[in-house]
């Protein structure tokens, strides 16, 4: 599907507009001025599409009303019907999540000592991280220090920050660069072995280490054949947690699974908990298509706010600048910022430069929505849907022919199978819903504020204030992954576990009640989103009839 | 009335899921079409972007037997294309330390005896969905090429096909997997930058640069990370 | 108590069943399992007697690899065995009437219908899948050599489960070729049977008519009367 004339004719002017282009240099807007254009235009701060909780740790906070619906959720079990005695598992550490933090979380663990089960939803490994293309940052260059990439993240994410958090992983971040290496994960060098860097947008220095545009692949190949290799670490596929178990001292003690397949609920008694789901694009929150793996659901953020978790900037997402509009089949996914970082310049229907190409994320996509509805300066698709174009092929001036064919080979691969040539061609794109910056609140080591629970990854939240930068996201699940990993498995060989009990759920069930929503909430966590034009419920009888033996609600 | 005008307005194409026919608009790739079914998708459905390898999918067409793959959620559905989604082929996954391996073919035949036995059907670089020349590094590990597998086997997303095809049984993804792994390890060269500040972080180096920052006032940060020297292109 | 010493006697197995586990009782067999895991089968799974093929299915043990065959309903369990059924591979059946098909000298119709055949290479994955332990590959080569009358016969117990073709390297569908070959040799090579001839005929003519608007018009205490009194033909 090539791109239709009267888009070409808005190509011919990004073409004749290059040479004039790569002299131009437009200056970084400044960090007062990035305040009022974020506002302004940016998702976060529109009004529509938003409510207060009414119960829960941040009641009266207002949140996107997707993610809302999915924290004042129902539970999925009914705590009178299910057995705690039916011990199926009895572990040191339950991971629940097998992405990039989980399996990281994983291995410490186990190195450790301890035993360990990971539940995963789909299969092993599955996850945001496989799909990360960009990269990951550690300030490792001599030019370079984790106080600048500290400084760097702190500015990036406005300085709401937890600055804790943010040193944790600045500090922490070449070591697990080189752990990974150890492990067999080959990182993009120069012949003589220096890490070969890039720089992403909001960094003073290049610091971004990729294994081309594969990176989480890479890396995700790597952990999960380790984790497979390593004795005492089980896990199970196919199987996500639904609830977490607690015991009478009101520690987190364990979970109760799922099996999607059969819908047989397994229990889990554990003495430390490791929750790693990730992030929640699958909500669609604001209408955003999302980069996000089928399974980013929310669940972890749904189950730990129902132990009395508080979450912190749960209001604000990542909209990723660069997501693709056209062909229709890639509305949403995501053209790697590495092809910012060779220089993609970001351009009107008239093939003008719509803002600096290096510009932090919310910020180019605010000027983005100024540029396609303010400005009326965007490319309409035939489907509808509008976007500005990214200048893929002027990499290739600047850095020589060939760049793009060695630096991007999956994004060039993916668009031929439907007759886009990108190293000839710029790309379509629009703000896609990317990230979740905020999450559940949590300490240097991702412990939440209950005792026996982790959230290290994309779940927890403060790291990266209200935005996050490039690189920091496959950072940040290695260090708080490893952290995590490291320190559960301290506390579980101390604690002692009291009496299994769901009460937190009978609990939170009577409130629903009481407040009159149990019938206007969804049953969370959603573990899957429905995109089956005809949802085939004509089993619906099968799982009402489990439902009342107490067994699972599966909405 | 708008709904007729957009139906006559988009192609309806027949399609077969496992030789069931279904009428889907064209324009889907075979995930959303299914979806478009009414399937709901529990395996064969991942990352949706094409990097997980979760959908792995053989089609042909009524009118051409030729076997062709594709990720589901990167292909578009054709006129009179039949479907069928593999879900995963047992395979060897065999266990072994990395850190006590040496990159050599010995070893990997060691852990993969049966790599000796390919007879080059080609059927593994047929089947690969990314389209690698799967059959091309299956000789470079004989050969103990690791560099080449690894270039070559570098967009490998693990979907598992090959070894479905594999008429000798042989997993060529698991193969990859552990000789990328040796490579990475052991044959590219080591980061000193990187072993050198490791070291320094380690001996506390950035500590007190990081206190004082973390007790500067909000103003003033903003100020020396405005003022902060950025690194020229 | 009771349920206890019942545990003790049954030894419960690993298997996984598309690489997740489960601990079944042993005794069962593949499809029985499956359920007891609490799968509902919908496709891979028919006649449960090992005669429609509809569960063909594919199994290796963790410390083996070596891909065996088997039908779900016939093969029992065994501890750490990892099983996947896989749906039908694409094949794309030659539409053909029967008819048409009549053999001639100096003509293979199988390759007719089946072109690609010729690039059979010999490598016998097909006779190692078939889980009715057919001699997959032979009848390959003798539909190749046009012998159509041994297609027939060696493919005789064939279920038509499919797994040959989603083994075949070369994309061939062994089991649609010996189809073809079954028929052409029911309606054009199998001796004719003159007795089944001449009672159609009859029958046609209307012979047998008059005796059976008799019988309808019979009353019962007649029909059992003529019921009992009818000729058994004595037993071979």
């Amino acid at each position: 599907m090539p791109y239709p004339p009267y888009m070409e004719e808005s190509i011919r002017k990004l073409e004749a507009s290059r040479q004039r282009r790569m002299k131009e240099e437009i200056p970084l807007i400044s960090s007062d001025e990035r305040d009022i254009i974020v506002r302004k235009y940016h998702p976060d701060y529109r009004e529509t599409g938003k409510r207060k909780l009414l119960l829960g740790p941040n009641k009266d906070e207002t949140m996107p009303e997707e993610l809302a619906n999915q924290l004042e959720g129902n539970s999925r079990v009914d705590p009178d019907k299910v057995d705690l005695s039916k011990i199926g598992y009895d572990v040191d550490v339950l991971i629940i999540g097998s992405g990039g933090a989980g399996l990281s979380a994983a291995l410490l663990a186990q190195e450790n000592g301890a035993k360990v089960l990971i539940a995963t939803k789909l299969r092993l490994g599955d996850s945001n991280t496989i799909g990360a293309e960009g990269g990951t940052q550690a300030a490792d260059r001599p030019n370079d220090s984790p106080v600048l990439h500290y400084l760097d993240t702190m500015g990036g994410g406005h300085f709401e920050n937890v600055p804790e958090l943010v040193w944790a992983m600045a500090r922490d971040a070449p070591m697990a660069i080189k752990w990974l290496e150890d492990l067999g994960v080959n990182w993009d060098k120069e012949t003589d072995g220096s890490m070969r860097e890039l720089e992403l947008a909001g960094e003073c220095r290049r610091r971004v280490h990729s294994c081309k545009d594969y990176t989480g692949l890479e890396v995700m190949r790597v952990l999960r054949d380790e984790v497979r290799c390593r004795d005492n670490i089980d896990y199970i596929e196919f199987e996500p947690a639904i609830e977490l178990i607690m015991d009478d001292e009101g520690q987190v003690a364990g979970a109760i699974l799922v099996n999607l397949e059969t819908n047989e609920l397994s229990l889990v008694r554990a003495k430390a908990v490791i929750v790693a789901t990730g992030g929640l694009g699958r909500l669609h929150t604001q209408g955003f298509p999302t980069t996000n793996h089928y399974g980013a659901t929310a669940d972890g953020l749904a189950m730990a706010y129902r132990v009395g978790c508080s979450l912190i900037y749960g209001d604000s997402i990542q909209y990723h600048p660069t997501g693709a509009v056209y062909p229709l089949q890639f509305v949403g996914i995501l053209i790697t910022e590495n092809v910012r970082a060779l220089g993609g310049q970001i351009i009107n229907i008239d093939g003008e430069q719509v803002a600096c190409n290096l510009e932090p994320r919310d910020i180019l996509a605010s000027f983005e929505i100024r540029e396609c509805t303010e400005r009326h300066k965007g490319i309409t698709t035939p489907a509808g849907n509008v976007g500005v174009w990214e200048d893929i092929p002027l990499i290739d001036m600047i850095h020589g022919e060939g760049t793009i064919a060695r630096r991007l080979p999956s994004l060039v691969h993916k668009f031929s199978r439907f007759n886009i040539d990108l190293i000839h061609e710029p790309v379509l794109v629009y703000p896609t819903l990317h990230y979740q910056n905020g999450g559940v609140r949590m300490d240097a080591n991702s412990a939440t504020e209950v005792p026996g629970l982790w959230v290290p990854g994309e779940v927890g939240g403060g790291v990266h204030g209200r935005n996050r930068l490039g690189g920091n996201a496959t950072l940040d699940i290695y260090v708080f992954g490893r952290r995590a990993g490291r320190e559960a498995t301290r506390y579980a060989k101390e604690v002692k576990l009291g009496k299994l009990t769901l009460n937190h759920v009978r609990q939170w069930q009577k409130e629903l009640e009481w407040l009159g929503i149990v019938k206007e909430r969804p049953f969370s966590p959603m573990l899957l989103p429905n995109y089956a034009r005809q949802p085939s419920d004509y089993l619906a009888d099968l799982y009402t009839e489990k439902l009342q033996s107490g067994l699972v609600k599966l909405a | 009335m708008a709904e007729a005008e957009v139906a006559e307005k988009v192609r309806m194409l027949d399609i077969y899921i496992m030789e069931k026919h279904y009428q889907v608009p064209e324009g889907l790739t075979i995930q959303t079409a299914l979806e478009y079914c009414g399937y709901r998708l529990i395996r064969g459905c991942g990352c949706r972007g094409g990097s997980c390898g979760a959908c792995a999918t053989v089609y042909n067409f009524t009118h051409d037997p030729t076997l062709r793959y594709g990720l589901a959620c990167q292909t578009a559905v054709e006129l009179d294309m039949c479907v069928v989604q593999i879900p995963c082929f047992p395979t060897a996954k065999p266990i072994y330390d990395i850190k006590k391996l040496r990159p050599t073919v010995d070893q990997v035949l060691g852990i993969y005896p049966d790599l000796a036995t390919c007879f080059g059907c080609n059927n593994c670089t047929q089947s690969c969905p990314q389209d690698i020349e799967v059959m091309d590094f299956m000789s470079a590990a004989l050969r103990g090429d690791f560099p080449a597998v690894t270039a070559e086997s570098f967009e490998c997303v693990m979907c598992g096909m090959c070894a479905a095809r594999c008429p000798q049984g042989l997993s060529p993804y698991n193969i990859a997997m552990l000789i990328r792994r040796l490579h990475g390890r052991y044959l590219l060269p080591k980061s000193k930058h990187l072993e050198e500040k490791v070291k320094e972080i380690e001996e506390g180096k950035y500590d007190a640069e990081y206190e004082k920052l973390r007790s500067t006032p909000m103003e003033e940060l903003r100020h020396i990370y405005d003022e902060r020297w950025i690194e020229p292109k | 108590m009771a349920e206890v010493a019942e545990k003790e006697k049954v030894q419960m197995l690993d298997i996984y069943v598309m690489g997740k586990r489960y601990k079944v009782p042993e005794g069962l067999t593949i499809q029985t399992a499956l359920e007891y895991c609490g799968y509902h089968i919908i496709r891979g799974c028919g006649c449960r007697a090992g005669f429609c093929g509809a569960c063909g299915t594919i199994y290796n043990f963790t410390y083996d690899p070596t891909i065996r065959y088997a039908l779900g309903c016939q093969k029992e369990i065994e501890q750490n065995m990892v099983i996947t059924q896989i749906p039908f591979f694409p094949a794309t059946e030659a539409l053909y009437n029967v008819e048409d098909l009549e053999p001639k000298e100096g003509e293979n119709k199988l390759v007719e219908l089946y072109p690609d055949i010729l690039t059979c290479f010999g490598c016998n994955n097909c006779t190692k899948t078939c889980p009715q332990d057919l001699e997959v590959m032979e009848f390959m080569s003798a539909a190749i050599r046009g012998d159509i009358k041994r297609v027939a016969e060696l493919s005789f117990d064939c279920l038509i489960c499919g797994l040959c073709a989603a083994r075949c390297p070369q994309g061939l569908q062994p089991y649609n070729v010996a189809l073809a070959a079954r028929r052409i040799y029911g309606h054009y090579m199998a001796p004719k049977s003159q007795h089944n001839l001449n009672r159609v005929k009859e029958i046609e003519e209307g012979k047998f008519n008059v005796e059976l608007e008799e019988l309808k018009k019979a009353s019962e205490a007649e029909l059992r009367k003529r019921y009992a009194a009818r000729e058994i033909e004595p037993a071979k």
